[in-house]
This record gives C-alpha cells, sequence and structure tokens, in this order.
C-alpha cells in the first residue's frame, strides 16, 4: 500500500499509530527518510487529530498531502475530517476498517467509515489488496480534479494484514494518469485570499449545496476515470460498484468491501445448487450511485444487505440507502448485520441466511451468529440485579474467554 | 533613550520624537495593513490592535512574504463575515484547536515546494491557545516546526461571551465564573503559564508583549522571524467587553498589568529567559483592578476593598511574578 501511495508522489504525509494502519505510514516514513519518496515532507504528529490538520495546511498552501488512520483515530480527527471536507481540499486519506469502542475493540469491521458517511468525503471501498492499491492511485487523481477529499477504505486486518502478491504500476504509468497537483485554491503571499471564512444563513445552504454537486459530477467521473485507469493499468478495480451474477439473480446480496470475496465464492456454489442469487459490491459509498444501484437491483425478487456496521436503535446504515434508491420498487430490503468487531463471516453461517432469503423467510434485521443465550442471560441479570455491572465483561465472563482470544 | 521622552502616564516614546529609522512600522503609510478598516472588532478590542501590530510588523520582517493560519475566535469571527475579509495577505481558518498543526502543515508544504522564503504565522486566543489548541501547539513546538505562534491573551472566551479559559485570572469574574459565594469570581491555584510552558519545550525563542507598548511588540516579531524553528510570542490584549473596561482603557490597562507586575515582560531563548522589561513606575494591583468590571466585586463603590485578602492575595501574585523575573531593581520601597 504504501509503495502504491509513494507511486503518486505526495509531497506531505503526517502520520500518527494506530492499529491496524500503523505499518503504512511505517513504511513511507522509511522511503521517505531513504530518500526512495522526495521530495516530501513526514510529519510525525501528536494525534489524529493534528494528523488531519497538518493535511489541511499542507493541502491549502499546495502539497499533495496523505494520512491514514483507523476506528478511534477517525474519530478524534472527525472535526477536521468535516473541516477538510467543507474546505474542498483534495487529502487523500486511507481508512483501515476497524470497529469503534467502547468496548475497545482493535477488529475489523464498518463502524469508523459509516460515521464519517456524511463528511463531505468521497468513500471508496476496496474489495481485494490489489483493489485498495489501485483506489488510491484513482483517489489523488479523482480528489484533485474535483478538488474533493478522498478516502480509500479497506477491511483492517482482513486486508492490511494479508500478505499477497498485487501488481504495482511502474512510476511512468501513475505519472501519464496522475498529473501534478494544480489547487483550486491556494494559501500564496503572491496572490493572498482569505479561506475559510464564516458564512452565515444567507449563503451556507449554497456552499454546502455545491459539495453536493461536486459528489454528483463525482458519480460520472469515477466511472470514467475507472475505464482510463483500466486502458492505462490494464486492470478493472473501481468503478461506482461490482456487479457479479446479478443479470438473472432473483435474490442479489449487497456489500460492501473484502466480505464480497466470500459472498462470491458462495454465490458460485449456491448457483451449482440451482438457486439464483448475484451479488452487488458498492465501491463508491459516498458518492451514493443510487441510479446505478437501482438499475442493477431493479430486477430482483429481493435484496440481502450484508454490512458490517449499525445505527444503534435503528438498523442497517447501507440499508437505509439501498431502500432510498429502490424507493418505488417493491423489491424487499432485509439487513444482515455481520463481521461486528472482527467476527469472521463464514460461508456455513451466510448460506443460511441466504437460503432463508431464498424461501422468503428472512426477517428484516438479521444478527449473524448473534449468541442469544448470552444475551438473554445478560439481559436477564440487568433485571434481576440493580447493579448488575459492565455488559461487556459479564458477557465476556458468562462466554468464559478472555478478551481477543475468542 | 525611552525615559528621556517621557510623556503623560507612560514611558512610550512617541513617533515624532524618534528617528524616521526607529519609527514603527504601525507609523509607516506604507505598511501593509495585514488587518485592514472596517472589520466589526468592538471598540476598544486589545486584540484587533495587537494582531494590526503584530501581523504588519512580521509583514515588514519578511518582506510580505508570509502566510497566516488563524484559530476559531473573536479575531476570526470580526475578520470574515462572508463575503467580506479584512485581511489583506494570504489568511487560512481552519478549526478552534488545530491553528498549530494547520501552520505545520502550511510549513511543510512551503519547504518541500522550496519555497523557503515565506514564513509563517499561527494566531488564536487564549483559548485556542492555552486550551482547546494546547495539544497541537506542544506537538508544534516539540517538533521544532518553523511557526511563530502569537497567543492574543484577554484571559477568557470572548467570542461566545465570557466564559473562563485556562488563562483567566484568579478572582476575575466570568460568566462560567460568576462573583458570587465566599470564593467570588476564578478560583485561585488554578490556570497555565503558558510562556513557562512554551519555555519549556525550549524552542528558539519565546517572548511576551503587550498592546501597551507598540516598539517593544513589533521588535519582538522582528526578533522572532530572525529564528527557525517554533517561536511563541504571547501578547496581553485587554477585551472592554469581557473586562469590562473603558474602550479608551485598552492602552492604559495593559499598561498597568505590566507595572502592577502581573503580567511580565520578557524574552527567552532556549528555554532560558535572556531579557526582561523593566517596571519603571511601579503600581500596586489595585490601580489595575479598580479599572475592571471584572474585578468591580473585590471593591465599594468607592473603590475601597471590599475583600482585601483578595487584593492581597492578587498584589502577592504580583509581587511574586516581579521576583521571579526580576521586574524591579529595588523592591526594597515596595508599593
Amino acid at each position: 500500500m504504501a509503495h502504491t501511495v509513494a507511486l503518486c508522489r505526495p509531497e506531505v504525509v503526517c502520520a500518527y499509530p494506530i492499529s491496524p494502519q500503523t505499518h503504512i505510514i511505517e513504511a513511507l516514513g522509511a522511503l521517505v527518510k531513504t530518500g526512495e519518496l522526495s521530495p516530501c515532507e513526514f510529519i510525525n504528529v501528536e494525534s489524529e487529530f493534528a494528523a488531519m490538520s497538518v493535511a489541511i495546511g499542507a493541502s491549502a498552501a499546495g502539497a499533495r498531502a496523505f494520512t491514514a488512520t483507523s476506528s478511534q483515530g477517525l474519530l478524534f480527527m472527525m472535526e477536521a475530517v468535516y473541516n477538510a471536507g467543507g474546505l474542498g481540499l483534495p487529502i487523500v486519506m486511507t481508512l483501515a476498517n476497524r470497529a469503534i469502542g467502547a468496548p475497545i475493540n482493535i477488529w475489523n469491521d464498518h463502524s469508523d467509515a459509516m460515521a464519517a458517511r456524511d463528511a463531505g468525503w468521497v468513500q471508496l471501498f476496496a474489495e481485494t489488496n490489489q483493489e485498495a492499491a489501485d483506489l488510491h492511485i484513482l483517489a489523488f487523481r479523482l480528489a484533485e480534479e474535483l478538488s474533493l477529499p478522498v478516502m480509500v477504505c479497506m477491511d483492517g486486518f482482513i486486508l492490511t494484514h494479508a500478505s499477497e502478491r498485487v501488481d504495482l504500476p511502474t512510476p511512468e504509468q501513475v505519472d501519464a494518469y496522475l498529473p501534478p497537483f494544480e489547487p483550486r485554491q491556494l494559501l500564496d503571499p503572491d496572490d493572498p485570499v482569505s479561506i475559510g471564512a464564516m458564512v452565515g444563513p444567507e449563503a451556507f445552504e449554497e456552499v454546502r449545496f455545491i459539495a453536493h454537486t461536486r459528489h454528483l459530477q463525482a458519480l460520472v467521473r469515477i466511472e470514467e476515470l475507472s475505464e482510463e485507469f483500466a486502458e492505462t493499468f490494464g486492470r478493472d478495480s473501481g468503478g461506482l460498484l461490482h456487479r457479479y451474477r446479478t443479470v438473472d439473480a432473483d435474490t442479489v446480496v449487497v456489500a460492501l468491501g473484502s466480505v464480497l470475496g466470500t459472498i462470491k465464492d458462495l454465490v458460485d456454489t449456491l448457483r451449482e445448487g440451482g438457486m439464483r442469487i448475484g451479488v452487488l459490491g458498492i465501491t463508491s459509498f459516498r458518492p451514493f450511485p443510487s441510479d446505478a444501484v437501482r438499475a442493477a437491483l431493479e430486477k430482483a425478487r429481493r435484496v440481502v444487505v450484508v454490512e458490517k456496521a449499525f445505527s444503534v436503535g435503528f438498523g442497517g446504515v447501507l440499508s437505509t440507502d439501498l431502500a432510498m434508491s429502490l424507493t418505488g420498487l417493491t423489491v424487499p430490503v432485509a439487513t444482515v448485520v455481520a463481521g461486528l468487531g472482527g467476527r469472521p463471516i463464514t460461508k456455513t453461517s451466510l448460506q443460511s441466511v441466504f437460503e432463508s432469503a431464498d424461501r422468503g423467510e428472512l426477517g428484516q434485521l438479521t444478527f449473524l451468529d448473534l449468541n442469544h443465550d448470552l444475551v438473554a442471560r445478560e439481559l436477564q441479570r440487568i433485571v434481576q440485579y440493580p447493579r448488575s455491572g459492565p455488559s461487556a465483561e459479564n458477557i465476556l465472563r458468562g462466554l468464559g474467554t478472555p478478551a481477543g482470544t475468542g | 533613550m525611552a525615559v528621556r521622552f517621557y510623556q503623560v502616564g507612560s514611558f512610550a516614546v512617541g513617533n515624532r520624537l524618534v528617528d524616521g529609522t526607529d519609527r514603527t512600522v504601525q507609523s509607516d503609510p506604507g505598511r501593509s495593513n495585514s488587518l485592514t478598516s472596517g472589520h466589526r472588532a468592538c471598540q476598544g478590542c486589545g486584540e484587533a490592535l495587537g494582531a494590526r501590530y503584530a501581523l504588519d510588523a512580521a509583514m515588514r520582517a519578511t518582506a510580505g512574504r508570509m502566510v497566516a493560519v488563524n484559530a476559531t475566535g473573536c479575531l476570526e469571527v470580526f475578520s470574515t463575515p462572508y463575503p467580506e475579509t479584512s485581511w489583506q495577505i494570504a489568511w487560512l481558518h481552519s478549526l478552534f484547536g488545530n491553528a498549530p498543526a494547520v501552520a505545520t502543515g502550511v510549513a511543510a508544504a512551503l519547504r518541500v515546494k522550496g519555497r523557503n522564503d515565506v514564513r509563517v504565522v499561527g494566531q488564536a486566543g487564549d483559548g485556542g491557545t492555552v486550551d482547546i489548541g494546547f495539544g497541537c501547539l506542544s506537538g508544534m513546538f516539540e517538533r521544532n516546526d518553523d511557526v511563530l505562534f502569537i497567543c492574543y491573551d484577554n484571559q477568557a472566551y470572548m467570542n461566545t461571551g465570557v466564559q473562563r479559559s485556562g488563562a483567566t485570572p484568579p478572582a476575575a469574574r466570568t460568566a462560567t465564573t460568576e462573583a458570587v459565594g465566599p470564593e467570588p469570581g476564578n478560583p485561585f491555584g488554578q490556570g497555565k503559564n503558558m510562556p513557562a510552558l512554551a519555555m519549556a519545550h525550549e524552542i528558539p525563542y519565546v517572548a511576551t508583549a503587550t498592546v501597551a507598548d507598540l516598539h517593544d511588540l513589533e521588535a519582538k516579531i522582528e526578533r522572532a522571524m530572525t529564528f527557525h524553528g517554533a517561536r511563541y510570542l504571547h501578547i496581553l490584549v485587554p477585551c472592554p467587553l469581557g473586562w469590562g473596561s473603558a474602550a479608551c482603557d485598552t492602552v492604559r490597562i495593559a499598561r498597568l498589568a505590566t507595572q502592577t507586575g502581573l503580567f511580565p515582560v520578557f524574552e527567552a531563548e532556549h528555554g532560558e529567559v535572556v531579557r526582561v522589561t523593566k517596571i519603571r513606575r511601579p503600581a500596586p494591583v489595585t490601580e489595575y483592578l479598580r479599572l475592571q468590571g471584572r474585578f468591580a466585586h473585590l471593591f465599594d463603590g468607592s473603590g475601597q476593598p471590599v475583600r482585601p485578602d483578595i487584593v492581597a492575595a492578587l498584589q502577592d501574585l504580583a509581587d511574586r511574578t516581579v521576583r521571579r523575573y526580576g521586574l524591579v531593581d529595588d523592591v526594597e520601597g515596595g508599593f
């Protein structure tokens, strides 16, 4: 990942460690220190809030800026994340997707990305390591062309810590695809401007609407840039979404990120058994490709959304967007919350869910592999004892497993 | 030299009385007017005055090769009500708590672009410096990033309506430390000594100044610009609104802050104090306190202390600062 980012010639890289993103910035730090990546300023900051703030300053002063974070780190920098979005600064950030505490958990899910959903950033989800690498190149191009920040989301550990061979493009290829950064707004004593003025009710809505139109432009450009990417690098990466065996599918599963690989394998198996099932991977979560999603799903008889995040007190997050995109159609959308805090999403568990969906028996909201007995015991304890204690610890005790070894 | 140019109520040197080369940047019609007229600051605003002096001096020291990063706060709000701006320099506002880090990013970008002639100034009020921005500021200091950071200290959150900050002095009334109860106003024994904290980072240059001594303030900006690396200038800027003082008393109160010893004016290099501005006409703290509504609960209508214990504690604080920084050559006479 670091080598791909280095090929994009970032000029300022700010780094604050958080698992599972750390090795990416470590490797970039080494590349800067050896001079392989030059000119580049590598800045060890004191927090993620500072990391994004340094990136904001660097980008506003005309440098190509990159940082990476995860989970709590994203939340800690959130005020600056929104600020970069609002200012329209083309910063690229890798988000190594990880659960958000409490309870503290370093493993993968998509809670962090969903928390930043409305920050004005483009959010691209990688299915594989190859795509994660490729999306960074596309991200810099898209960001700088539209003056928008872009987050490349890749599943923590599942992708970030997977060792597999990926094709790295040549510097010449990347240079041909990604021209030098020409900032739309620049902090420059030769042409002094004020950036970041206060905007009142008389113009705030218009400024926000401009941000929305840029996202709508991004919907078009992501497709075009992905096509150009394929021509330049000879690989299909990116795009708004990936369709797999959806054309004649009754059941279409929708998901983000690396779990798509598992689902595709399962789709192949289930197809052999005669089930008409396909899968739709959303690469561009923001901007959300409503029209493309609708076109891909309008012939389906049912949609099952497998998501690694949920809105407590409501249900699915991606599902909500899908339901909105399918307004007016009768296709039912079922949500399967899965893989929270790094719980493995197995083909066996998914298969029973998809079979249930195929029979028309899947409920609107399902928590995959939820230990109902364990939950019931804790709920009972809460009723029984006024001071029942912290639920997370009680549940772990009930499981008889020290944290992190289950 | 200054003593010979004694003026009523001050030891400041009027520009007309000195050689052309010694006159202030601010007296020069060719100054950059970094923060130009038409902004929305209150009458008598010490921050507007301080920012104007500081930035014009910085613009001269850098021959106009400078960009500024601003934290959220009064200075940002009154200078840039969209679509207007009072800034005639390249200026960036991001957030309340991140100005030092944004400045770091700007400095890094300028370095990587080979624009080493362009200098970076970060600026914030006391809230953006000692409280919400402290983490980013400390990080900028310890990395010794090439930024001059200026704190315009008016000793509370004035933009939001005068709430206590970590720079609010003891006994001062704010909206969150009301002048009620047995210990009215801000408690004793709290607050941050930000210049000392900056010095603890052993950065190349730390200085304090007030809006009462324009020559001194400008000289410190100029001095700061001779260094590279992290530099910190802490400017006391009275706030008529928050301090409950007359708009015409801003400079007078700033001067009294130094003459009482409550606000020491000094310079430090690499963690060591190298110069202090001696108090030439010592004044008791009551002279300073009586001019300000935020200390009104300490006095009765005729100006006599109703809480002599608190006034004495403040005097003790001033005396200790005088001793610590050696602000008076001979303190035996007392006040």
